[in-house]
């Protein structure tokens, strides 16, 4: 418990909200003839925690994707923690090392235990001497509530439980940013709760967040701005309260309409 | 009425029954494969009778009425009407060393003894001190072929003597142990983003995949001799070797592509997004994944690797086969074949089945439950 309450005193000590840490300045991408975002500009300030959200295919993952260059876009400028995304695989790779990344479908390593999941990037990228490695893991594997699984193979856990150790394995990164790719769109409904609970968590603890999702529940609690996107722009975004309570855009009202209709 | 019908029950208080009689254990795997019809039943009445038959009368052909010790074809006739196994056992030294001289053999023998403890470590993960044995794994193609070969102190024995198991071993092992990286090798290549490098590594894939080894092993013979520069004499059991380690990557590269391929993309986007480099991603993640899935494949190759070694005959080599020719050839086990090929057939089949065994076991130890 001492940990936990250390580990978060380091995050909220650390983080100065006129830092900006993700700033995409008039950014285009294409795939191949399809242009998916047009001129996305974005800024995030430490600590803050974005919900972007959209119907199929209005290419917020693919906005997401760019900030670790997962995708590549075309034109326009990345600045990521005041560096700029070049073609410069050093600087994409220290890049990545910075930001933690959570997948809809997990992504875990599935010949490696849990453990093994979380070490592996401290160990290769950090070059952190492997004791070391494992003492983060295991606080993040606690800070999940997962400790007593780290020794398992991720194909003997529930869906759930392979989430929170794919949000434990970007923790043990030590990133400053967090991004979220659809984390609970692969879930069984029973398992989503356990999920978003370690995310607001996460967020309480002051780690700058950028989460795309259709948990609209969650982006009342735990988001200071949501991000409406269609057909590749960001239509709209404001304050969970006025986005939800007083949206501005037909397409915003339509979409939201659809989702919390039931 | 002794059980309770399933409906007399309240809900949320419904204890596990027993299955129906019968439908379990010996009986029931019985019932539902051997006897689940009058037709299945006369099947399998049949198939026992034809079982019976069959195997007494090889019983009587291979122990029974079979000749061990005999000096000629025609002695062992007056034996015995069976197999006449004399054959075999008055040539086996020929078949396990070819014309190896009679004074070394203790090295070869030596050779395959340190041989187990250098494939231990790296065909069993729980060898007792493995890191340790594992330097000895690598220190042992070297030490096998000085005391194969001869040379730092040992009498050197030229590599036309050696024949029989003995040829089909240093075959086989040399192939196996060398074209595996070779052909991992292969396989990253043609996966490659650089140009170059997968047009090489295609093409090379591709010839090698399109020409049947007795071809390469004929260019091995006589050919390569040309290209070699003049004065170059290039031993012909290393150019084999070459040769068939060459071939068999090319195929292992087609396997661990098959591999490299069936990995999801969430795998590489999962490495990428930690930071990983393309070598770290390849060796850490990709690639242990990816010969896990082409450990049926693999050791397909090296089967049939195995057993191709056995072609080396055409160039003159003399493997167990031509061991076997040799020996028919003589006028006293004239027409032996049967006998002489059976147990040329019995060595290739352990050894086969031993690797074919051991791949099951692996892919057992290597799975880590669901994906």
């Amino acid at each position: 418990m001492n940990i936990i309450e250390e580990d978060t005193h380091r995050i909220e000590s650390s983080i100065d909200p006129s830092k900006v840490m993700v700033e995409i300045t008039n950014m285009n991408k294409w795939f191949g003839a399809f242009h998916v975002l047009k001129n996305v500009n974005l800024r995030v300030t430490a600590g803050e925690r974005i919900v972007i959200c959209g119907p199929s295919g209005s290419g917020k993952s693919t906005l997401i994707r760019c900030i670790n260059r997962l995708e590549v876009h075309q034109q326009g400028i990345i600045m990521v923690d005041g560096t700029e995304l070049t073609r410069d695989l050093k600087n994409i790779e220290q890049i990545r090392s910075e930001v933690g990344m959570v997948f809809q479908h997990f992504n875990l390593f599935p010949h490696l235990t849990v453990l093994e999941n979380c070490t592996l990037g401290p160990v290769w990228v950090r070059k952190l001497p492997r004791s070391e490695a494992e003492k983060i893991a295991c606080r993040y594997l606690a800070r999940v509530r997962i400790p007593e699984q780290a020794d398992k193979y991720p194909g003997q856990l529930s869906g759930g439980q392979q989430q929170r150790v794919a949000i434990a394995r970007a923790l043990c990164m030590q990133p400053r940013i967090m991004l979220f790719d659809e984390p609970t769109s692969a879930l069984d409904p029973e398992m989503i709760k356990e999920v978003l609970d370690t995310m607001i968590e996460l967020a309480e603890s002051g780690m700058t967040m950028l989460v795309v999702t259709h948990e609209m529940g969650f982006a009342r609690r735990a988001a200071d701005r949501v991000i409406f996107m269609d057909g590749g722009e960001i239509i709209e975004e404001n304050a969970p309260d006025r986005f939800f309570d007083k949206p501005q855009n037909d397409r915003t009202k339509l979409f939201l309409s659809q989702i919390l209709s039931h | 009425m002794a059980r309770p019908t399933p409906s007399a029950y309240e809900p949320g208080h419904h204890p596990d029954l027993p299955p129906p009689p019968g439908s379990t254990g010996v009986l029931g795997w019985l019932r539902t494969n051997l006897f689940s019809s009058p037709f299945n039943t006369a099947l399998t009445l049949i198939s026992l009778w034809l079982t019976y038959k069959l195997v007494a009368v090889a019983i009587d052909w291979f122990m029974l009425e079979a000749v061990v010790e005999a000096g000629s074809r025609a002695e062992c006739r007056e034996l015995g009407a069976g197999a006449c196994w004399a054959v075999v056992a008055t040539r086996i030294d020929q078949f396990v060393y070819g014309f190896y001289p009679e004074a070394q053999r203790w090295r070869p023998i030596l050779a395959f003894i340190l041989l187990v403890p250098a494939l231990a470590p790296v065909l069993f993960d729980r060898t007792p001190f493995r890191n340790r044995m594992l330097w000895f794994s690598l220190a042992y193609p070297a030490v096998g072929a000085w005391l194969i070969y001869g040379g730092f102190g040992l009498p050197v024995v030229d590599t036309d003597s050696y024949g029989g198991f003995l040829l089909t071993m240093i075959l086989g092992v040399t192939g196996i142990v060398a074209s595996l990286p070779l052909g991992i090798l292969l396989a990253l290549g043609r996966q490659s983003n650089l140009l170059a490098i997968r047009i090489l590594c295609t093409t090379f894939i591709e010839v090698l995949r399109g020409v049947p080894l007795i071809t390469l092993l004929f260019i091995a013979s006589t050919m390569l001799n040309y290209f070699l520069p003049p004065g170059t004499s290039f031993n012909l059991l290393l150019r084999v070797l070459v040769m068939v380690t060459l071939f068999a990557a090319a195929y292992l590269a087609e396997a661990v592509r098959g591999g490299l391929q069936a990995i999801p993309r969430g795998q590489y986007e999962a490495a990428d997004a930690l930071g990983l480099s393309y070598w770290r991603t390849t060796w850490l993640i990709t690639l242990p994944q990816a010969l896990k899935i082409s450990i049926p494949g693999i050791v397909n190759v090296f089967i049939g690797l195995y057993k191709d070694s056995t072609l080396v005959v055409i160039i003159g080599l003399l493997d167990p086969l031509g061991v076997a020719r040799a020996i028919l050839a003589d006028a006293k086990w004239n027409g032996l074949s049967n006998e002489t090929y059976l147990f040329v057939a019995l060595f290739f089949f352990i050894s086969c089945f031993a690797m074919s065994r051991y791949s099951l076991w692996l892919e057992g130890r290597l799975s880590t439950g669901g994906r």
